[in-house]
């Protein structure tokens, strides 16, 4: 039996006709690492509030360990561990009461927090910081903390939103360091994320978000083999002559608004074919397909916030 | 699998609010609590009260009436300070309510429970400033210990308030309009002298305000003038408060699902 | 420093209205309950004259010093710390000590539109018999306010937890608000805490306005009150170009 089994999954907001999520469909087994890719207001947090069971759907059907998240919401809550974007610790408590703290709101035992609160300092690696008050945590330590709070319940999934935006990039690795630990001990982690690097490091399968719908799903390398080539050529050019190097050039060529990005199986082929139409670009890179090539293609040329 | 917390986690959210209050004992915070009205009962009480005849109609010193109002204002203010600015930064810029939601806990049980906690302070305020009155000799009946419970009752139909004024602050600002009814309930509703100096319709006007049973409750238990008139006065606050509790848990629900 | 003062009006814009409500409905609310309901209970006269005659000048002096202490004190707190609107202005040729005299100017108005308020209110009670008498507790009363105000704010520019501003409001504004022959004469406290109450700022605007509203001011306590508040006014000023010179050039 999958975890989570959606079909058709809709969010709307009450007073608007737009659709959060506008029909989707996706099943999550056991010991996955699962991943929402998608640029802002593709519909990835109005999902995962629907998955943590704090937002009903408006339409569609949502299955979450086998249960109707709308009859048993709280009961299912108690199972989950969440990791939301912005923290919300308690900024008057200390690190390790924070973790007392928020076990009893699932109905834990003073008793057994107290030694449960210890094994995930440990774990968090914030052990000698917990008589500290949170406010005096670093952006990392904190982050860390609302994933060692997360697993008070020891839950049976994990969901995390956007688990590494706005840190720097040795926090980031260290998270992404306990995020696989918890993957390994068998804990089926969900996430968001709009960094590619982090998606295709933790996500055993993803789907790629976009304007409410899924726009493909698979794994990293399913995703890339199937919308983009092995290589990229990444050409820049002075501003206003991007169009036209890109005519003079042809072949699958995406413009972005700083870059070009020629799609090749064989990268430096299509170097030398620049030089021989005579194109002079300021810098080339020839380097391996990403995800964020496959996010570029399904979602638009760039961005949008 | 552990049992899903009871009542919604009301109590969890008070046992959170007493860890963050660790650092005081009840007794620091009830001193606190009762400074204020202290002041205020030897200033008005004792000093104006000095200046004061008789209470037309009432045959106890002026102190002596003033004071069970004040227990009523500083147990009603108790309950305020818990529930209006502290709940709307929590609930705004915190976001506290909103980490719970992916809890066991439910809205119902974080509204009640700041209503729980808020009860809890004024009692502690209560039980306080009796004390203090009775230092003061100012005790005239063993009634008034019951002047403590009913204040809770008081605690109850403002924290309720409080809480709702919470979910419907648009801004700090908003308490600005909470402190504007406040201010000229705490004068008029009969803190300072009886019912009868004002005219006839100023009365009903002042017989409409909570805060007025409040006091005539405290007052009543306090001088030892119990009559089935003090149930009417705390029936009052019941569905008043029931009425803003009812109002808050609305709002919060409403709150939380965006 | 009228540049500084500029940036304050030009924010009061915004908000004038309501604190016009609030200062004229406070005064009426504690005339009302207080002067006029309470004092119907007061039997005979206070130092000569009926009670809301007695109250209403001394509540006028305790509302100028109060509002000039939060103005003042949280004003200057929150300008410096959380709103970062003097470290602003000493980026530009604005020297701390403009800085300060701006802000001190626009608390200066606030107690004076504060005190205009009032003393219109107790007009309306007939409180006030004459023209003179409107003009010169106006002043007495602003006056009041100021002489606190440049004080606090040389200190308030110092403090950067608003916990102890809150602190010395309860234990120092509070009590000097009660018991500074505002609510009753201070001849009814006993003689040490009378001592104390003479030494104290409140007591001599409280004194100052009630002797000019009800016509027995002497020449001699006048000077003495003028001179006593107009000190602390010049201490403030003195320590807060000090004070204000440190925090804004770090």
């Amino acid at each position: 039996m999958a975890l989570i089994e959606a079909e058709g999954l809709e969010k709307r907001y009450p007073g608007t006709d737009f659709a959060a999520v506008a029909g989707i469909g996706f099943r999550v087994e056991r010991g996955e690492a699962f991943g929402f890719l998608g640029p802002n207001g593709a519909g990835k947090s109005s999902t995962m509030r629907m998955l943590a069971c704090v937002s009903q759907p408006s339409g569609g059907s949502l299955r979450i360990l086998g249960e109707d998240p709308v009859v048993h919401g709280r009961a299912l809550r108690a199972r989950l561990g969440v990791v939301p974007q912005d923290d919300a610790l308690d900024l008057q408590l200390t690190v390790r009461e924070n973790l007392i703290v928020y076990g009893l709101y699932f109905g834990l035992s003073l008793k057994r927090m107290r030694a449960k609160s210890a094994e995930l300092l440990e774990f968090a690696q914030l052990a000698d910081k917990a008589g500290e008050r949170v406010e005096h945590l670093s952006g990392g330590m904190r982050r860390r903390l609302t994933i060692a709070r997360s697993l008070v319940n020891d839950p049976e999934i994990l969901l995390l939103d956007e688990p590494t935006t706005g840190l720097d990039p040795q926090a980031r690795h260290i998270l992404w360091d306990r995020l696989f630990r918890l993957k390994s001990a068998g804990v089926t982690l969900i996430l968001t994320t709009h960094y590619m690097d982090e998606a295709e490091q933790l996500c055993d399968r993803l789907v790629i978000m976009d304007k409410g719908l899924i726009a493909d799903e698979g794994t990293p390398r399913e995703l890339i083999d199937r919308h983009v080539t092995r290589e990229v050529l990444e050409l820049r050019f002075p501003p206003g002559e991007q169009e036209q190097a890109a005519e003079k050039l042809g072949g699958d060529v995406e413009v972005l608004p700083d870059r070009l990005l020629c799609y090749a199986d064989d990268g430096d082929e299509v170097l030398t074919r620049v030089t021989e139409v005579g194109l002079r670009p300021l810098t080339a890179l020839v380097r391996r397909a990403t995800l964020e090539d496959v996010f570029l293609r399904l979602t638009g040329r760039s961005l949008t916030d | 699998m552990s049992r899903l917390p009871a009542a919604g986690g009301a109590h969890l959210v008070v046992l959170r609010n007493v860890w963050v209050h660790k650092g005081g004992t009840p007794w620091t915070m009830a001193l606190f609590s009762v400074y204020e009205p202290i002041l205020y009962l030897l200033a008005l009480g004792v000093g104006v009260g000095a200046l004061v005849g008789e209470v037309p109609g009432i045959d106890v010193p002026y102190a002596a009436f003033v004071a069970p109002a004040l227990l009523a204002v500083a147990m009603m203010n108790s309950a305020l300070e818990e529930t209006t600015n502290t709940v709307y930064g929590k609930l705004t810029f915190d976001r506290f309510y909103h980490s719970l939601l992916v809890t066991p806990m439910t809205v119902r049980g974080m509204v009640a429970g700041e209503l729980l906690w808020a009860a809890a302070r004024a009692l502690v305020t209560g039980v306080g400033f009796l004390a203090v009155i009775a230092a003061f000799g100012l005790v005239r009946s063993p009634w008034a210990v019951m002047a403590v419970p009913a204040g809770l009752l008081t605690a109850f139909a403002f924290g309720a308030f409080g809480l709702a004024a919470a979910g419907y602050a648009r801004g700090w600002h908003s308490f600005q309009y909470v402190q504007l009814v406040m201010l000229p309930m705490f004068l008029f509703a009969t803190t300072f002298y009886p019912v009868t100096v004002y005219t006839e319709w100023v009365r009903v006007l002042v017989e409409a305000l909570p805060l007025y049973h409040a006091i005539e409750l405290s007052r009543g238990l306090a001088l030892g003038e119990v009559g089935p008139g003090l149930l009417l006065n705390a029936a009052y606050l019941v569905v008043f408060g029931g009425v803003m509790l009812a109002v808050a848990q609305a709002r919060w629900a409403t709150l939380m699902a965006r | 420093m009228i540049r500084a003062l500029t940036y304050w009006l030009f924010r009061y814009r915004r908000t004038w209205q309501g604190t016009v409500v609030v200062s004229v409905a406070n005064p009426l609310l504690f005339l009302l309950a207080i002067g006029a309901g309470l004092g119907s209970l007061v039997q005979g006269d206070v130092e000569g004259v009926p009670y809301l005659q007695f109250f209403a000048p001394g509540m006028l002096a305790a509302a100028a010093f109060q509002n000039a202490f939060i103005d003042a004190g949280f004003g200057v707190a929150t300008a410096r710390g959380r709103e970062r609107v003097y470290q602003t202005a000493v980026a530009t040729p604005l020297s701390p000590g403009e800085v300060m005299g701006g802000h001190l100017l626009f608390v200066a108005l606030r107690v004076f539109v504060g005190a205009l308020a009032f003393v219109v209110v107790m007009a309306c009670f007939g409180l006030v018999s004459s023209v003179s008498v409107f003009v010169t507790v106006l002043l007495a009363a602003t006056l009041t306010g100021i002489a606190p105000a440049a004080l606090v704010a040389a200190w308030a520019v110092t403090v950067t937890d608003f916990p102890r501003l809150n602190t010395v409001f309860r234990f120092v504004v509070m009590p000097m608000y009660l018991f500074s022959g505002t609510f009753f004469s201070v001849e009814q406290l006993p003689a040490a805490l009378q001592t104390i109450m003479y030494a104290l700022p409140l007591w001599h605007g409280a004194d100052l306005c009630r002797s000019l509203a009800l016509g027995t001011a002497t020449p001699g306590m006048t000077l003495l009150h003028v001179a006593y508040l107009g000190a602390m006014a010049v201490a403030g000023i003195l320590i807060g170009r000090v004070t204000f010179r440190k925090v804004l050039y770090v």
